[in-house]
């Protein structure tokens, strides 16, 4: 029998660009935020961490180290986790299972990332070596590549259009103006998105996440801790965590994502639930359509309908499935190791009644859905009010 | 024999598989065979994860394959700037592994089509380097 863990305390700064701040200032926000959120808990009540980060997007080697020491959080045990853009879903399995194992009683996971320093181009580079660097990163391979192969497959396969993948953004541009901590603030229409220039086809601009800057931290605890530090604990009911091919050579199918799938089954089994029964959802919209896939992934709908469930407007707030009503990556931007933590965030602010204006109403259940690379890492979690 | 010259930029120096580069520069697209189980791996690999076994043969493969997906990237990562716009594609050859390449200058975008016949041939690159591309049939 598993023992309880809740999420007690978030935090996250602005996602941003460029704007003066280094990695540890970035983690300090979140730190604080979400200590400040746990109501008294001090630094000292942390008993372990983990720094969530993918690594060469600034020149810090070895972040822990650094983070804790401006945190003051030596000598308590810390290490990194790396999932590329599943960082701080995979530090919160792992904080999780040092909690469940009574190893540990309280832990955080800070996860960060700062991608200013690099140019676009530069940062496609880190990204282009994420891919398989011997047999596809010699051709020019890049996330929003993949993204546009899987893309064109699903169109090919299922019939869904580029206005559909349009409709993602839109949404995403609807909630966005109403996250102060999202890094694009603006609503766009399908025509904004349909004539944003082509970066691979048949992805356009407004379709693609942008890279970003900031930090996010999540404090989690055991049953007595969190009923001590909180009277809302959010808890965890069900964790899922599949891997696939780094390579796309190696896929079988290309218009979905098989780790996600097997994820989302492990954390649907693991919480004794259906997909009918999440009440709102956070899922890893890194371009337009890896929404679409998500929603046919987690069984939201039926596979090849992921367009037309865009279309009916199910996914806004007061719709059958909420999807992403803080916006998304596509608006808050994707500091990679940030992102994960940035997601459950908003899913715990959904599940205590906290999320103001994007408030979905008696939402208690709810699924986040974190993505690393091309689909390599799949990480699904379920959270109980 | 190095693998350093394998396609446009190399980020693999050394491996046990890098006579396929020369095999490549002789015409030939090389896949390796277990011969313990029979497992044809494209591209190829030094070992078997099926059977953990690490005795492979050099096998030639046709090359024939159909287009599973596609992209034209108009941006391009640092050190293929020059390359763009350029296509990627996915095929499975009827060898049976799928392979991951560039697709030719030579097919013009708007006759690009899923499930198209293609052939993928080795393909020489500036400063003696060497890859592998996707043509038409």
């Amino acid at each position: 029998m598993s023992k309880k863990v809740a999420v007690v305390g978030v935090g996250q700064t602005a996602f941003t660009r460029s704007c003066g701040i280094s990695i540890r200032e970035h983690c300090f926000e979140a730190f604080k935020e979400a200590l400040e959120d746990c109501g008294n808990l001090s630094t000292k009540d942390i008993d372990a961490s983990i720094v969530c980060s993918a690594p060469e997007y600034d020149k810090q080697r070895t972040p822990a180290g650094l983070i804790t020491e401006y945190l003051d959080l030596n000598p308590k045990p810390t290490f990194l986790a790396e999932a590329i853009c599943a960082s701080s879903s995979v530090g919160t399995r792992i904080a999780w299972a040092f909690i469940n194992s009574g190893l540990h009683r309280v832990v955080a996971i800070i996860g960060f990332q700062k991608m200013s320093e690099l140019t676009s181009a530069e940062s496609q580079e880190r990204m282009l070596r994420g891919a398989d660097i011997m047999w596809e990163s010699p051709f020019g391979s890049m996330m929003p590549a993949y993204y546009a192969m899987f893309a064109r497959a699903h169109m090919h396969q299922y019939g869904t259009t580029e206005e559909q993948m349009a409709q993602v953004k839109v949404k995403s541009g609807e909630y966005s103006v109403m996250n102060p901590k999202a890094m694009f603030r603006k609503e766009v229409t399908v025509e904004n998105v349909l004539k944003s220039r082509v970066i691979t086809s048949p992805l356009k601009l407004l379709d693609c996440c942008a890279n970003a800057d900031g930090a996010s931290c999540l404090i989690l605890a055991d049953e007595d801790e969190a009923k001590k530090i909180t009277d809302t604990p959010v808890w965890i009911s069900g964790l899922g965590l599949a891997s696939a091919s780094i390579s796309i050579g190696s896929r079988k199918t290309v218009a979905s994502l098989s780790c996600a799938f097997e994820a989302a089954n492990q954390a649907y089994q693991m919480a004794d639930l259906k997909p009918k029964d999440i009440d709102v959802a956070e899922v890893h919209d890194c371009f337009t359509i890896a929404e679409i896939m998500a929603y046919e992934d987690l069984g939201f709908c039926k596979r090849g309908e992921g367009g037309k469930l865009i279309d009916s407007g199910e996914t806004y707030v007061g719709g059958r499935i909420p999807v992403n009503v803080d916006g998304g990556l596509l608006s808050k931007g994707h500091p990679i190791g940030a992102t994960g933590g940035s997601q459950i965030r908003t899913m715990v602010l959904q599940l205590r009644g906290d999320a103001g204006k994007t408030q979905v109403e008696r939402a208690e259940t709810g699924l986040v859905h974190n993505i690393g690379g091309i689909g390599v890492y799949g990480s699904v979690i379920i959270f109980r009010r | 024999m190095s693998f350093e010259k394998f396609g446009k930029i190399s980020y693999t120096k050394e491996t046990k598989v890098a006579d396929f580069v020369k095999h490549l520069e002789e015409g030939r697209i090389m896949g390796t065979r277990c011969e313990k189980c029979g497992k044809l791996h494209f591209p190829p690999r030094a070992d078997c994860a099926d059977c953990l076994s690490s005795n492979m043969e050099w096998v030639e493969l046709s090359g024939r394959g159909k287009l599973i997906t596609y992209t034209t990237a108009h941006f391009a990562p640092v050190g293929f700037e020059d390359e763009a716009p350029y296509t990627l594609a996915l095929a499975e050859l009827d060898d049976g592994p799928r392979v991951f390449a560039s697709l030719s200058k030579d097919i013009p975008e708007n006759e690009i089509k899923i499930g198209m016949n293609l052939k993928l041939v080795p393909i020489r690159l500036l400063e003696e380097r060497i890859s592998y591309e996707l043509r038409k049939l």
